[in-house]
């Protein structure tokens, strides 16, 4: 369970989190959406202690998270971009990971289930961004935690990964685990998600099930819900929208 | 903290850099043992270098390590794993792996020179001493200014600014005053003066040791006396050691505080 209570935090002038509420119990699956720059991984971050909140209160099954950080424990995290060191093999990776963390037996089963033998010598730095994505799945995934938190999970994934990965998704789902999804995929939003938080300029604008969105904002999947609740509140609401939800394109653009 | 330590240690000992900056002490002490059979000579040349190296070069690994191993503290901070142990010990194996180029480097040579069956040995492991504390503290302060510093130029600008006010602007400094006030006693001043940088407090007690301070006249009687004591050695000890514990420190207490 994560408890988040009036969360500010700024970067410079810059103010991501302006009071963020929510409430967080498992299980369930919730997709957090937000144009760019929203604050969704700011949120995500502030959740495993990797950004330390200006003001409010995060916490995990009832424990402050501040200063602590044997919660993580509790949290299996795949974070946006997959940085890894570059010198080293996969192989090397994941035993160290797992040297740090405990050990796990799933690692085999999921480098099998993402087909990432091939790849097992080679070093981080020579792989492909889709490849270093399913290494990232592998070390997340590899322990069963109550928590997953998937921050852009698809990104650069070839269709029969995307496929597993969905149902990877649902099984953890099935199994009661508590996960957090941000995405721009909004077909995995439709398919997965059974809860939507949208956040807007800090805060979260939306909070509901997919059904919800869909009725509020009148649109016939959560695509077109979404861009209207962005031209409604959002950044576009100001400037050139036509009636029918489409932007004109701005006439200095087509001269050329 | 000790497997955080174990994978900095191993990463950076396998690193070229270190085996060129073990190399180098290696050819260096080798040579000038075998252009001079005097063994303290070589102790003093060996003490010039390793008094501006050992700085010099703990400053820039430190800064590059830093922002080198940016992924792999990123993944470390996601995990189950307390701030403090990643960042103590990264600068712990940092440090080491620096250390270890300089005692294999430097120590190789003069063991098979037969350090230990002369009236040199004592020096020797003076000048090792002090080469093994200056990479700590001169890691500890450069790891913790690239932890203040986002940007890289800026953290990598004033580490090497750090070790130039410390290494060479400070002496320069020192000498101009004592050269206004010349007229004045200031042999205490000029001491306490020398014990507060770590630098100079290093060569003040190498040159004691080596019993070259003789060259200093006066002032060299006050520092004899002063170092020659009990109580001064333990304070030049202290000294050292307040030198790496603040900047250490200071990076357990940054870290808490960084987002990343």
């Amino acid at each position: 369970m994560i408890e988040i209570t009036g969360l500010h935090k700024s970067f410079g002038k810059n103010h991501v989190l302006k009071g963020v509420e929510l409430s967080l119990v498992p299980p369930g699956l919730i997709a957090i959406l937000g144009p760019n720059g929203s604050g969704k991984t700011t949120l995500i971050k502030s959740i495993l202690g990797m950004v330390i909140p200006d003001r409010g209160e995060i916490e995990v099954d009832g424990a402050s998270i501040k200063k602590a950080w044997e919660y993580r424990r509790q949290i299996s995290y795949l974070p946006q971009i997959a940085r890894f060191p570059e010198n080293i093999r996969v192989r090397e990776l994941i035993a160290m990971v797992k040297d740090l963390r405990g050990e796990t037996e799933m690692d085999v089963s999921l480098i099998s289930y993402f087909g990432l033998q091939p790849f097992l010598d080679k070093k981080l730095g020579n792989l492909s961004g889709g490849t270093r994505q399913k290494v990232n799945l592998v070390l997340c995934f590899m322990y069963d935690c109550p928590i997953v938190i998937l921050d852009e999970p698809t990104a650069g994934l070839d269709p029969v990964s995307l496929v597993r990965l969905k149902k990877l998704i649902k099984t953890k789902r099935e199994e009661g685990k508590l996960i957090l999804i941000t995405t721009h995929v909004m077909d995995l939003v439709e398919e997965l998600a059974e809860e939507v938080v949208y956040l807007l300029e800090g805060n979260i604008h939306f909070r509901g099930t997919v059904a919800e969105l869909k009725e509020k904002y009148q649109g016939r999947n959560v695509e077109e819900s979404i861009a209207a609740l962005l031209q409604k509140d959002g950044p576009f609401s100001l400037g050139a929208v036509a009636s029918n939800g489409h932007a004109k394109v701005p006439e200095t653009l087509l001269e050329n | 903290m000790f497997k955080i330590f174990k994978y900095s240690f191993f990463d950076l000992i396998r690193s070229r850099w270190t085996y060129i900056y073990a190399g180098f002490y290696f050819l260096f002490t080798l040579g000038m043992l075998m252009l001079s059979s005097d063994l303290s000579k070589v102790v003093i040349s060996s003490m010039n270098v390793v008094l501006i190296l050992c700085p010099l070069i703990a400053t820039m690994f430190g800064v590059m390590y830093y922002y080198n191993s940016r992924e792999f503290t990123e993944l470390l901070l996601s995990q189950p794993i307390k701030r403090t142990s990643i960042f103590t010990g990264q600068f712990l194996g940092l440090a080491t792996s620096l250390s270890v180029s300089l005692l294999v480097g430097a120590g190789i040579p003069f063991l098979m020179f037969g350090v230990f069956g002369s009236d040199q040995a004592g020096n020797f492991l003076v000048l090792l001493f002090n080469g093994v504390v200056l990479s700590f503290i001169f890691a500890a302060i450069s790891f913790f200014i690239a932890l203040k510093n986002e940007d890289k130029i800026k953290g990598f600008g004033l580490a090497i600014l750090v070790w130039l006010l410390l290494a060479v602007v400070y002496d320069g400094l020192l000498l101009l005053g004592l050269s206004w006030f010349r007229d004045y006693p200031l042999e205490k001043a000029s001491l306490i003066a020398s014990v507060l940088n770590p630098i100079d407090l290093s060569r003040v007690m190498l040159l004691l040791k080596l019993d070259i301070s003789a060259l200093m006249s006066l002032t060299g009687a006050v520092y004899r006396k002063f170092l020659g004591s009990g109580v001064g050695m333990a304070i030049s000890v202290a000294v050292l050691l307040i030198w790496t514990i603040i900047p250490t420190l200071g990076i357990r207490r940054v870290c808490l505080r960084r987002d990343f």
